[in-house]
């Protein structure tokens, strides 16, 4: 046998991160959501055949184009980061629920069913407030259910959770079957005992998320509630030894969780589309698995997170749309290449690699760097040693005036 | 150095500001199009719109936005705004589920035209600037189906009709494979039912099995609903959905296929026999002219086979010879229009000539039959389908075709 020679150490070592500070997390996260939209710039210009230039202006167009592209990013963050609201408390517990599609299903069959049947009889406001308890409780029973298995049978959430999803989704296609005749199945926007506009069809949606955001960070962070929900999901025995009820814990957090999936329900039904399918719950039960994930379990940072997926999904949206692509595989792969950064990124925060040399990757980086920048300000100075320095400054005013809604 | 840079940035931003306000000024006068499609390219169904308004687009040198995936939801409302945004003035929805929330942004935009394939209820809302379109679809099928007949009359003759092929009364056995159970695609079977008794110069009679999914799209209920049909005895089918379920269970079967929106001869070389589509680049550019010329675009605007909305592809393999001299004879006909596709002469409901029919024209929550539909014309007696509206209203089960299955 020949001896291997082992005096060398191995090109890259992976240890685990001690010295993590906010700013080197912040700076490492930035750079990979940068280095992921260049990328996948560069990408999507080489397939549709445009500049990368397009690529980033038209991501940027797509989310702040128009006054109601605003609007609608908005929005459609609040829907999300409201679904991630719900899920946070059983992700904290390690209760996997993954019926938030299923929950907000219910909550929207829910609202939609009270429309169609009290909507234009009773008064809107009876309807309204029939529309708010119907929702939640809808929302609530359908998480409670696959709760109390677990808590007294021991049933894997997962899984029964993902079956709820299903059951709802085949209940309203069964309530479509029996409330619409046209062949489509499509049914109409209900006219009557719509949720109150304000100002515009978007802001009730991003109000009520707010206030929520609000609650839950209260509720983790500083209720008996959010501590006992921690408690479980660090050591059920530990729960258990400290004389907090697991059971009731878990049946607690779970009509929690349905109940907010439940209010977003209700806000799309009653307040967006107005109508209902099964597909009403726009897959938000599992993106905002992501959110949660992404942002640690920190209701503010979710915010950002929440934002960063809407953004990027209805960008690309604007990109394949500007491109004259029809075929949207490749947006989604786009998309799913940026989370790959995002999600990648994850690692280098946690662990640290260092090469045979002894320095990290990070402090690689910067030497490129300050060296690029040292041969860059040579240059600089030998050209202007002559020229006299002056303060001007450039400032930039680039008003976009395609925000005014035409009449 | 950062004078330079100064006077650089401030003459690249002045130049985009001008071109911007250029584009703007230019953008102010012409049309712009926006279509909204249920699905992308790999959908038949909306490939045959994107294609059409692609062409009719460039031929009339208009820009045109097109929008995909867009669900029949709130969601085909905001993407009508977000188009009106940005300074589309005709929108042109695709499926029929997007109608109400067409509607909807029609009533807020009074200077922009929103069109809608496959709708029913432009005539009864009033909207000027909200319209529907289709084409005499039933035309084509008709068509398609004469050419099926004379393949079966093919197939008879070399012998390949076996005894699996024949119901208990002696009759062939054809198959359709069916979305819903609603007028469209009840006028599109009827259609082609009669195009194949049309087309087939044998002695036996023909009874068609109708199989349906419940679905627009879905490749594997559409596959099985076919293999079903030929387990059954299909000894030809046809189908409406907009997957390649139906034509590649063909296929493998060997079993020869009439398609729909679109050639399937690459996919099925040895089964396809000719496919019937609509083509939208006729109304595509008919409402780019009309709202150029400031007209107003007709509510209900229904193509022909004769201004070339409907429209055969080419003959695949399986077709039968001489078939397209005999869908020339045929064409000549509907074209002129001396021989009428639901002529009552033709067919029978429980055993009798159909003398009268209301039909449901005029859409309400009840369907109730409000409009009498069979018409007189230089002797003919015809059901008059796409005349009152241009989305179909033929919903009578005519006998010789057994339905398997109802999907509401």
């Amino acid at each position: 046998m020949k001896e291997i020679k082992s005096n060398k150490a191995p090109l890259f070592h992976v240890s685990k991160r001690n010295d993590q500070t906010l700013k080197s997390a912040i700076l490492v996260r930035t750079v990979a959501i940068v280095a992921g939209i260049l990328f996948c710039a560069l990408i999507c210009a080489i397939i549709f055949k445009t500049n990368p230039f397009r690529i980033i202006f038209e991501l940027f167009n797509g989310n702040f184009g128009t006054e109601r592209r605003i609007w609608m990013l908005l929005r459609d963050t609040a829907l999300l980061l409201g679904v991630g609201l719900a899920l946070l408390p059983a992700f904290k517990m390690k209760f996997w629920n993954l019926g938030g599609n299923g929950q907000i299903l219910m909550g929207c069959l829910a609202t939609v069913a009270c429309m169609f049947y009290f909507g234009g009889k009773l008064p809107d406001g009876v309807v309204i407030l029939m529309m708010v308890v119907a929702s939640i409780l809808a929302g609530a029973i359908w998480a409670v259910i696959p709760a109390i298995f677990k808590a007294f049978f021991k049933t894997n959430e997962s899984l029964f959770t993902l079956m709820m999803n299903y059951i709802a989704a085949g209940l309203v296609a069964y309530c479509l079957n029996g409330w619409v005749k046209t062949g489509s199945g499509v049914l109409n926007p209900l006219s009557d005992a719509n949720l109150p506009e304000i100002v515009n069809p978007y802001l009730l949606i991003i109000l009520v998320v707010a206030v929520l955001t609000v609650f839950m960070y209260f509720y983790n962070k500083h209720s008996k509630h959010g501590f006992e929900v921690a408690v479980v999901g660090e050591n059920e025995n530990t729960a258990k030894y400290v004389g907090i009820n697991v059971k009731k814990v878990v049946i607690r957090t779970l009509i929690l969780s349905g109940a907010i999936c439940g209010i977003i329900g209700l806000l799309i039904g009653g307040a967006m589309d107005h109508t209902i399918n099964t597909e009403s719950a726009k897959n938000l039960g599992f993106t905002a698995i992501m959110v949660t994930w992404l942002a640690k379990f920190n209701p503010l940072m979710m915010v950002l997170s929440a934002f960063f997926i809407v953004f990027v999904t209805r960008g690309m949206g604007q990109v394949q749309t500007a491109c004259g692509i029809t075929n949207n595989a490749v947006s989604n792969v786009v998309v799913g290449i940026i989370y790959f950064f995002i999600i990648g990124c994850e690692f280098f925060i946690a662990y640290k690699v260092t090469t045979r040399s002894g320095k990290t990757i990070g402090q690689l980086i910067k030497e490129v760097w300050l060296s690029f920048i040292a041969l860059f300000k040579k240059k600089e100075v030998k050209k202007e040693e002559l020229v006299q320095n002056d303060d001007e400054t450039v400032t930039k005013t680039d008003k976009n005036e395609n925000g005014e809604v035409e009449q | 150095m950062k004078k330079l840079l100064t006077i650089l940035l401030v003459l690249a931003l002045s130049l985009t500001l001008c071109c911007g306000l250029v584009a703007c000024n230019k953008n102010n006068t012409e049309v712009k199009v926006g279509l909204i499609c249920l699905h992308g390219e790999s959908s038949t169904y909306d490939k045959n719109f994107i294609d059409a308004f692609k062409a009719g687009c460039q031929a009339k040198g208009v820009e045109l936005v097109i929008k995909t995936d867009i669900h029949e939801t709130n969601e085909c409302y905001e993407t009508a705004e977000d188009l009106v945004d940005q300074g589309c003035n005709i929108i042109f929805a695709d499926s029929f589920g997007h109608e109400a929330f067409l509607y909807q942004a029609a009533q807020q935009h009074k200077d922009v035209t929103f069109a809608h394939a496959t709708g029913t209820t432009a005539h009864t809302k009033k909207l000027d600037n909200f319209v529907n379109a289709f084409a005499s679809i039933y035309e084509g099928r008709y068509l398609a189906g004469v050419a099926a007949g004379l393949k079966l009359s093919e197939m008879e003759a070399a012998g390949q009709i076996t005894d699996k092929n024949l119901d208990e009364n002696g009759a062939i056995i054809i198959g359709y494979v069916g979305a819903y159970t609603y007028a469209e695609v009840i006028s599109g079977y009827t259609s082609w039912y009669l195009g194949v008794k049309a087309g087939y110069t044998g002695d036996r009679d023909i009874t068609m099995k109708v199989q349906f999914t419940g679905t627009w799209y879905n490749e594997t209920d559409e596959k099985s609903a076919a293999e079903a049909l030929i387990s059954a005895g299909a000894a030809l089918i046809s189908q409406h959905a907009d997957s390649m379920g139906a034509p590649t269970a063909c296929e493998n079967a060997g079993v020869p296929n009439v398609s729909y929106n679109g050639s399937t001869a690459t996919a099925c070389p040895n089964t396809f026999i000719v496919s019937s589509r609509i083509n939208w680049q006729v109304y595509c550019e008919y409402l780019i002219d009309t709202v150029k010329a400031g007209k107003k675009v007709d509510t209900d605007w229904t193509g022909t086979i004769d201004d070339n909305s409907v429209v055969l592809t080419d003959l695949g393999n399986a077709a039968a010879a001489n078939t397209q001299t005999r869908l020339n004879e045929v064409k000549a006909q509907l074209a002129n229009g001396s021989l009428k596709v639901f002529d009552c002469s033709k067919f029978t409901v429980n055993g009798k000539h159909l003398t009268e029919y209301k039909a449901d024209v005029d859409t309400d929550a009840e369907y109730t039959p409000d409009t009498e539909v069979i018409k007189t014309e230089n002797g003919v007696t015809y059901f008059a389908e796409s005349e009152f509206r241009s989305a179909p209203y033929f919903d009578i089960r005519i006998d010789g075709i057994v339905l398997l299955n109802e999907k509401y």
